[in-house]
């Protein structure tokens, strides 16, 4: 951001080094003034909006007139939200998919950028190939994958087609058909292990767990952006010096000592960034999920941003969709401003 | 330096840009007058109907230029977030699409958006021919707000006839729940998917439990349930529901993937044998080339033979509507005999006045058009017209959860709850 002003010339004479220092002055506050008019508009549009949308959640406003006056108690809103069974199925599925969409979509990112930078046959054809999905946008991604998970039609029709299920049913095994994104169950429930600690988890009507139905959902996420954690890692193996490699070979170190003990701690930042840009887009995600499964069966996939939308435009809440939009911001800040402040020290 | 003067034209025409975008509509009123409508008709035989409609309207008043602002997605899911922009932001259109009841009027009327008209019944003599139980539902403090373009009924059973034959199931006049889970068992048992359900919008579940509720409790029944004079968790209600869970034991497995029109995609196909939908999915048959009463038939909702469920659409007057004089022609031309014979025979729907010639429509609607006349005219829940949005709403929820987990009690204590906080008197 800062402009170094010219050193005034020795041979100029004193008119020319007046017209200098009135330049440098305009040099000086050029960047400035450009960047005045979008600094106003990110605070009008992002910052006093926060604020506002902080100030609705608070509000009475629940119809089409807006309505600013305060809710008493304060938090009602918000007190509502957290004991709705609908909301804690939101924040269960976006701690679930979150988790999950991370661990597949960094991990197998980086097993194909390992892969890649091996430069085995056709890496090159590869590299687009898993980079292409990055390109689609969400709602394409979504639809295609509902097609695919729809217990009628997709998957299920391979299975039969293979004959996978012909083999099974030789077997004495019954055929193998998953309602994908259909089933309602949960996977793994956690309320009575959770209940020895918070006994309040017993009393949950929503069941703790990894829901069924998401599971398709995380697969379509981790199509959509495996391919972007991908190149990211490419971009972090090529930035690590050959040298390195050399020197750990002559140390004696094995192929997969070299990736474990020198590669990878390497590609640590690499591994932030991506957490926070994945993680994020991950808290927020509304599109997918929408176009591929809605809430779901029995919310089984409804998500914060869905909760967000149905309570602001079908039935008008405004507050309640304020609040679930404010814990949605405080959970992306919790992931992203202690990022900012680790950069913000280094870069001091 | 080149670049920065660069840089700054370009901001200069990126605002620009900006400008033009966001300026109300430059193209304003010309001369001869023109109307705004607003609606979500905007798949086959529905924007069709609207085409007709619009035809009516030029016909009677020519000159007068309509601008369709219809926005695509079904029950207004991607227009109703729009027109709320709108209306909040003071640019109303001319007149939009509303169901009657509570829809009209805690999202419209209370709020203050919509121009009574009264007079227009008035002076077109409508109150005479409209019945006065489908008035109450566009009535707000003693006034009229909506003309309804067209009926639909809520409470239908459709059924695959040539498939029930096959399995030697008779449907006569009308269905009890007895008969209905008889031939259920029956169908099951051949290793035929009974109910074709498509609930991926919830609403689709929500219909048969309304036709379930109001088969128990009966039409005064429903009326005191939602004016909060029938409590939830009175012991009729609470065995609705028992049933309403035991006919989602007979629903096809995929469920909550499918849409309402791939379920009775779903019955033409013969995969499933009934499917509870309003008789929008009449116009679904059709387009599969079904004949009535010889590919499929149809019975009212078991134990519902004398309640017709109304699910119907109207138009209203904005407040300030910027083209006062050209919307109340409009709102004529829906009302006039021409306009809702046009219309009906394309939407699929029957007319909202009571004296139209019946021999111009089909044998579903002339039956359908017969039980409007003479049954109680009860408003849908689950389209908006029985209860307020956000009441609506959490009884969504409620089924969303009851699908799943068949806990009565929580059901009831959920709707319950939101009986108390979205009072409706």
């Amino acid at each position: 951001m800062t402009v170094i002003a010219q050193p005034v010339v020795p041979t100029r004479n004193i008119a020319t080094a007046g017209r200098g220092r009135r330049k440098a002055t305009i040099k000086r506050w050029l960047p400035q003034m450009i960047l005045l008019p979008s600094t106003g508009a990110i605070i009008t549009f992002v910052y006093l909006f926060i604020l506002f949308t902080l100030w609705v959640s608070l509000s009475k406003w629940t119809s089409l007139r807006l309505d600013l006056a305060l809710k008493e108690p304060l938090f009602a809103s918000y007190t509502q939200m957290f004991a709705m069974p609908r909301w804690h199925a939101d924040l269960r599925n976006v701690t679930v998919f979150t988790a999950l969409f991370l661990s597949i979509a960094l991990g197998l990112g980086l097993f194909l950028a390992v892969l890649l930078d091996r430069r085995l046959i056709g890496h090159n054809l590869f590299r687009s190939v898993f980079l292409f999905p990055y390109a689609l946008s969400f709602i394409v991604t979504g639809i295609a994958w509902r097609w695919i998970f729809n217990p009628e039609a997709g998957v299920n029709l391979l299975f039969q087609a293979f004959g996978l299920n012909q083999l099974l049913s030789a077997a004495g095994i019954p055929p193998l058909e998953p309602g994908w994104i259909t089933d309602p169950a949960i996977l793994i429930p956690v309320n009575n292990l959770l209940g020895t600690i918070f006994p309040a988890a017993r009393e949950l009507e929503t069941q703790l767990g990894i829901p069924v139905a998401l599971v398709p959902v995380v697969i379509a996420a981790c199509w959509q952006l495996t391919g972007f954690a991908m190149a990211m890692y490419i971009a972090g193996l090529c930035a690590i010096p050959n040298e390195l490699r050399e020197a750990a070979r002559i140390d004696g170190a094995s192929e997969i000592q070299i990736y474990f003990l020198v590669i990878f701690p390497q590609l640590n930042p690499v591994t932030l960034s991506l957490v926070i840009i994945l993680g994020h887009m991950s808290l927020k995600i509304f599109d997918l999920v929408f176009a591929m499964t809605g809430p779901g069966p029995g919310f089984a996939t409804d998500m914060p941003g869905i909760f967000v939308f149905e309570q602001t435009f079908k039935s008008l809440r405004y507050n309640l969709g304020a609040a679930a939009s404010t814990v949605m911001l405080l959970a992306v800040a919790a992931i992203i401003i202690p990022y900012f402040w680790m950069n913000f020290r280094r870069s001091k | 330096m080149r670049s920065k003067r660069a840089f700054l034209l370009n901001n200069l025409v990126a605002f620009a840009c900006c400008l033009t975008f966001c300026s109300p509509t430059l193209s304003q009123a010309g001369d001869k007058g023109q109307v705004e409508i607003f609606s979500w008709w905007t798949s086959g035989g529905e924007a069709s109907a609207l085409e007709a409609l619009f035809k009516v309207f030029r016909d009677q008043n020519s000159g007068v230029e309509v601008v369709n602002a219809a926005i695509a997605g079904g029950t207004g899911s991607a227009a109703l977030p729009v027109l709320q922009t709108r209306l909040v932001g003071g640019d109303p259109p001319d007149t939009w699409q509303s169901h009657p009841g509570w829809e009209l009027f805690a999202r419209y009327i209370d709020p203050g958006y919509c121009q009574p008209i009264t007079d227009l019944y008035k002076s077109e003599n409508w109150r005479s021919v409209v019945p006065n139980s489908l008035l109450d539902q566009i009535t707000r403090n003693g006034d009229i707000y909506a003309v309804l373009a067209g009926i639909h009924r809520g409470n239908v059973l459709w059924y695959n006839k040539k498939l029930l034959d096959k399995h030697g199931i008779k449907i006569g006049d009308k269905i009890s729940f007895e008969e209905f889970f008889a031939a259920a068992d029956k169908l099951k048992a051949a290793g035929v998917t009974p109910l074709a359900v498509g609930d991926s919008g919830i609403w689709a579940s929500g219909d048969i439990l309304e036709n379930t509720i109001l088969a128990k409790i009966g039409p005064q029944g429903w009326m005191d349930l939602f004016s909060g004079k029938l409590a939830w968790n009175d012991s009729r209600v609470r065995e609705s529901i028992q049933i309403y869970g035991k006919l989602l034991d007979y629903q096809n497995r995929d469920h909550s993937a499918l849409s309402w029109d791939q379920a009775i995609k779903a019955v033409i196909d013969a995969r499933c044998a009934f499917s509870v939908m309003g008789d929008w999915s009449y116009g679904e048959f059709l387009k599969a080339k079904q004949i009535e009463k010889e590919d499929f038939g149809w019975v009212t909702f078991p134990g519902t033979e004398n309640s017709f469920m109304v699910v119907a659409d109207g138009f209203i007057l904005a407040k300030n509507a910027p083209h006062t004089k050209e919307t109340i022609a409009w709102l004529k031309a829906i009302g006039s005999k021409e306009g809702q014979l046009a219309f009906n025979k394309l939407k699929g729907s029957i007319p909202a006045r009571t004296d139209m010639d019946r021999n111009e429509f089909g044998m579903y609607h002339q039956w359908s058009m017969r039980d409007f006349a003479n049954s109680a005219l009860v408003p849908s829940v689950f389209h908006g017209a029985a209860a307020p949005p956000a009441y609506l709403q959490s009884l969504s929820d409620a089924v969303s959860g009851f699908v799943v987990n068949r806990n009565v009690d929580s059901f009831i204590r959920t709707a319950a709850a939101a009986a108390k906080d979205n009072p409706t008197n």
